[in-house]
């Protein structure tokens, strides 16, 4: 029940600020429906047993009979908290753009809160095509997202997040297709996990999801779309790509493709593993010379995406966990930075390092709170970004020291690239008459930064409520993953 | 006696009908002045209203039983009733669409009607045609109904030679696909379908007979495959998409292919099911030229006509991979499920046919035809609401979730992967990405690029409500698609 108005209210409210066009109504309506769908996510974690990993709040109605297809809903301790990122994020977006969006306002916020339910309909989606269909659609606002709203290049960075996805997830739809034909006729991801498949048909199952959930993760070498699309999104549209839309690549892998496919996953984990060390260590290294803010988030993320592929295919608790939490981590730090971003391109138009200079001198409040994100990306110790780094590095350390030892690199890495940065814009010498004349953050940005603060903090100093949540769910996935299934 | 032979022939009802009701548009017409041309489309329109209520009642009234009628010349099956339908909605959907710019053209004359009705006649002898005589009189009575509609606007050049194209290969496809036909009668020695079936199960067990068959099937595959428009028999779905004024346009793009799948059906299902094994290595060559050609050629295209032609040479290789995965090894298991894919995804595509033609219709004004892709341009600037039912349109076309689209590409895939033709589906898949680039393209210049002109978007009340029901029911059939899946699981399956 609570997930289904989780994924329904933000649409049917999306539909509404459609209707409600250009009047100010639209905006009330906008923010009463993202409240609404984050507060009926609160249940889903108040009421979760946290001992029991199966799923909960399941609801299962037929849908397509012809082919067996359920409207199969359900969360466990692995995907209940990256609903509620989501619908948190959703409010925070929809505040962010109050004022900033000056065109087809009602469309704007329209197509966030339809793609807020759609992800939703993602974490919560138990049968594979009804996960594909949510999977899928969320493409279409993202894309009218980036292509209408974006920067100059919009058109471009649209068409290619666009083709970049759908190739992937096309040759995921024929591996389900097989998957249901294999398991006489089923659709749904549980009886999957049970399926017993030879390894040669593992490995090219393997690859028929690794396209898709790698090219959403991105790994290096199919990451490229994402720095266009980011650079050219509109800072709402930034800040879910960031902080939700990448996540469900790396929620692919733990849902399909470990539980599913365990033995190809063994089998293959050196590539993935590989793949990903060169993300967080190559991609670290791209990030350092970006000269465009935006940019610097985007590879930046690329390489704490790294992480957590690192993290899941290492095969231990730690890894797994750490992986997890880096995700949700990464959705508040990575939100928060490129809101940040957004404050300063929203006075000043601009979101190359070199215009910036000083900006501390007239906006301290802003400052402070970037401080605070800037250190969270590079992974400060009582940080969100410190907990989800240090799992994953303990897990890699379980697995072989210089793997550990490559992936602990991220921690001068980051440290570098993202405080280079912020020395550059936030301090030194004023840089010219436009950064003298900024306003300093107003009461509607101050909220939103300072709500990610606090969860930033929060999770830092206490991951337990985080952490507790995911516990049975991913030793149990462990243990799944440890059987062979040929 | 006598009533009782008109009871025995009641299951051609909506032929007779139509007949009848078209004959009458006909006559009604002589007396309707050039301006109130509106009148006509209105009897008409009663008269698709009574066909529909006389298919319905057959349907109702035969309960899901065949009949074999005129000594086994017709059939009345669910399959004719549900196609006959579809087309009824179709050919009614087409006469709203373009009344307004066939008035503005001067072209709203009582022959487009009149055509247009005797071409839908011709389509539904070939849905319900058990005989290769019958088919061949609905394929040419709807053919030589088509040719004239092509040149209908008899001032434009461009018109003319797309009717000269379209009717020379026509003629030529038809000769081929007679050839092939009188191959099978003289290897069966009967015209009827269900008994070239029960004489070719004999026959093709004898390598000589069979050799000898196969022969005649490549001849009507080949004709098929013209009708249908699939590579390499396409040359002439872009020239008469794009010569042919774009009502007509319309009309070729929805009913005939509905017809043609319903031909395509009853020979090679109804009638040559023992050559499965032949003919399904036929198809999947075809399905795969088509996909591949029609989706990279689109790509190259400027007009919106002549790139929903090549998108629809990629769309019918998308149905014939349902059509060609029925029987695997002599094993039709998964028969029923392969072909109700094959006609979901026919019905989902005459719907999305009808309504990316019928918005180009009513983007065009007098003066003005809408059918290049810079027409697009800025639509969502100057009318908001069409153009997401045309990107609901394009999405939909593209198979993208959550529209009916999806659902048709998701069913023949999965017939493709039970049948065991993995590469067959994979391939196709890729072939389906380079297309979504040019549906793509569609909502790109309409949600991202500046209008060139900023003239409102005008339409009568019928048309405007048609056409955002004709975007919604993609929408609609994109989260409920299981009763139209049933219908054509049924009317496949009850045999």
């Amino acid at each position: 029940m609570y997930l289904s108005l989780a994924i329904w209210i933000p649409i049917v409210a999306g539909l509404l600020v459609l209707a409600a066009g250009e009047r100010p109504a639209a905006r009330w309506t906008a923010l009463a429906g993202a409240l609404a769908g984050f507060l009926v996510t609160i249940p889903l974690y108040s009421g979760f047993e946290l001992h029991s990993a199966a799923f909960q709040f399941e609801e299962k109605t037929p849908w397509i009979e012809s082919f067996n297809i359920n409207y199969h809903l359900g969360v466990d301790g692995i995907s209940v908290l990256f609903v509620l990122l989501n619908s948190f994020i959703t409010v925070l977006v929809v505040i962010a753009g109050w004022t900033v969006v000056e065109t087809k306002l009602s469309q704007y916020y329209a197509a966030f809160l339809v793609m807020s339910g759609l992800l939703n309909g993602v974490f919560s989606a138990l049968d594979a095509v009804l996960f594909y269909v949510f999977f899928e659609a969320t493409l279409i606002p993202m894309f009218i997202i980036i292509g209408v709203w974006g920067g100059p290049n919009r058109v471009y960075a649209a068409v290619k997040f666009f083709l970049y996805t759908l190739f992937g997830s096309l040759l995921m739809l024929i591996a389900m297709l097989y998957l249901y034909n294999k398991s006489g006729g089923s659709f749904a991801i549980a009886d999957w996990h049970k399926l017993p498949l030879g390894l040669p048909v593992q490995v090219l199952l393997f690859f028929g999801f690794l396209f898709a959930f790698a090219v959403k993760v991105p790994m290096w070498p199919v990451h490229t779309w994402l720095p266009d699309a980011h650079t050219e999104a509109p800072t709402g549209g930034s800040v879910v790509l960031a902080a939700i839309l990448l996540k469900l690549g790396a929620y692919g892998f733990v849902r399909f493709t470990l539980p599913i496919l365990p033995d190809a996953s063994r089998h293959l984990a050196w590539l993935m593993i590989a793949l990903s060390l060169v993300a967080i260590a190559y991609i670290g290294l791209v990030t350092l010379v970006q000269t465009d803010m935006k940019k610097l988030i985007a590879y930046s993320s690329i390489s704490h995406m790294g992480f957590v592929t690192l993290g899941f295919f290492v095969f231990n608790a730690y890894g797994v966990e750490g992986g997890l939490v880096q995700m949700i981590s990464h959705g508040f730090v990575s939100a928060a930075l490129f809101l940040c971003i957004g404050v300063m391109y929203d006075r000043m138009h601009t979101r190359l390092i070199g215009d910036y200079g000083g900006v501390v001198n007239s906006m301290p409040k802003f400052a402070s709170f970037m401080m605070l994100f800037a250190m969270a990306n590079s992974g400060l110790p009582g940080t969100s970004g410190f907990v989800g780094e240090f799992m994953v590095i303990m897990g890699a350390m379980k697995s072989s020291f210089w793997l550990a030892f490559v992936a602990a690199s991220t921690l001068v890495l980051g440290a570098a690239y993202t405080l280079w940065m912020y020395k550059r814009v936030i301090f030194g010498a004023v840089a010219n008459e436009h950064v003298a004349s900024l306003q300093d953050l107003n009461a509607r940005e101050f909220v939103v930064l300072a709500a990610l603060a606090a969860a930033v903090l929060f999770m830092g100093v206490y991951p337990l409520p985080f952490t507790e949540v995911m516990h049975t769910s991913v030793n149990e996935l462990l243990k799944h993953v440890a059987l062979p299934k040929t | 006696m006598t009533l009782i032979r008109v009871l025995d022939h009641l299951p051609a009802l909506p032929e007779v009908v139509l007949l009848a009701g078209a004959c009458a548009v006909m006559i009604a017409d002589l007396y309707v002045k050039d301006e109130a041309k509106r009148v006509t489309v209105g009897l008409a329109q009663a008269v698709l209203l009574l066909c529909a209520a006389a298919t319905l009642f057959v349907a109702w009234g035969g309960g899901g039983a065949r009949f074999y009628i005129f000594n086994g010349l017709f059939v009345s099956d669910l399959l004719s009733h549900l196609l006959k339908l579809v087309s009824y909605i179709a050919v009614s959907a087409a006469l709203v669409y373009s009344r307004q710019y066939l008035a503005d053209r001067g072209l709203l004359r009582g022959e487009f009607i009149t055509l247009l009705l005797f071409s839908l006649l011709g389509m539904m002898v070939m849905m319900s045609a058990n005989s290769f005589l019958t088919l061949y009189l609905g394929l040419e009575l709807m053919s030589l109904c088509l040719y004239a509609l092509v040149a209908l606007n008899r001032d434009s050049a461009q018109s003319t030679e797309a009717a000269m194209k379209y009717f020379v290969l026509g003629a030529l496809s038809s000769g081929l696909l007679l050839y092939g036909m009188s191959m099978i009668y003289g290897a069966t020695g009967t015209l009827q379908l269900d008994e070239v079936a029960a004489h070719t199960a004999r026959l093709a067990a004898l390598p000589a007979d069979h050799r000898f068959l196969v022969f005649g099937l490549v001849f009507i595959v080949a004709g098929l495959a013209f009708k249908i428009g699939v590579v390499p028999f396409h040359m002439w779905i872009p020239d008469v998409y794009h010569g042919a004024p774009t009502p007509v346009t319309l009309i070729i793009s929805s009913g005939p292919k509905l017809a043609a799948f319903a031909m395509a059906y009853r020979l090679l299902v109804d009638g040559l099911p023992q050559l499965a094994a032949d003919w399904q290595q036929m198809l999947a060559l075809l399905a795969i030229l088509s996909i591949a050609l029609g989706n990279i050629t689109a790509i190259a295209q400027a007009n919106l006509k002549r790139m929903l032609a090549y998108s629809a040479i990629a769309h019918m290789g998308f149905m014939l991979l349902g059509l060609l995965s029925g029987v695997v090894e002599g094993n039709a298991l998964n028969a029923e499920q392969a072909y109700s894919a094959s006609l979901f995804y026919m019905i989902v595509y005459a719907i999305m046919s009808v309504g990316a033609f019928g918005m180009l219709l009513y983007l065009s004004r007098a003066g003005f035809d809408c059918e290049n892709l810079e027409d697009m341009r800025g639509l969502n600037r100057r009318s908001p609401w069409y153009a997401f039912l045309m990107m609901v349109l394009m999405f939909s076309l593209a198979g993208v979730p959550p529209t009916a689209g999806f659902y048709a590409k998701l069913a023949v895939f999965q017939s493709a992967v039970a049948a065991g033709h993995l590469w067959l589906a994979v391939a196709a898949v890729l072939f389906s990405l380079i297309g979504a680039y040019y549906y793509l393209r569609v909502v790109k210049l309409m949600y991202f690029d500046e209008p060139r002109e900023t003239a409102p978007v005008a339409g009568g009340l019928g048309v405007r409500g048609l056409l955002s029901a004709n975007g919604l029911v993609l929408l609609l059939f994109g989260i409920l698609p299981q009763p139209l899946m049933s219908l054509c699981f049924v009317a496949v399956a009850l045999r």
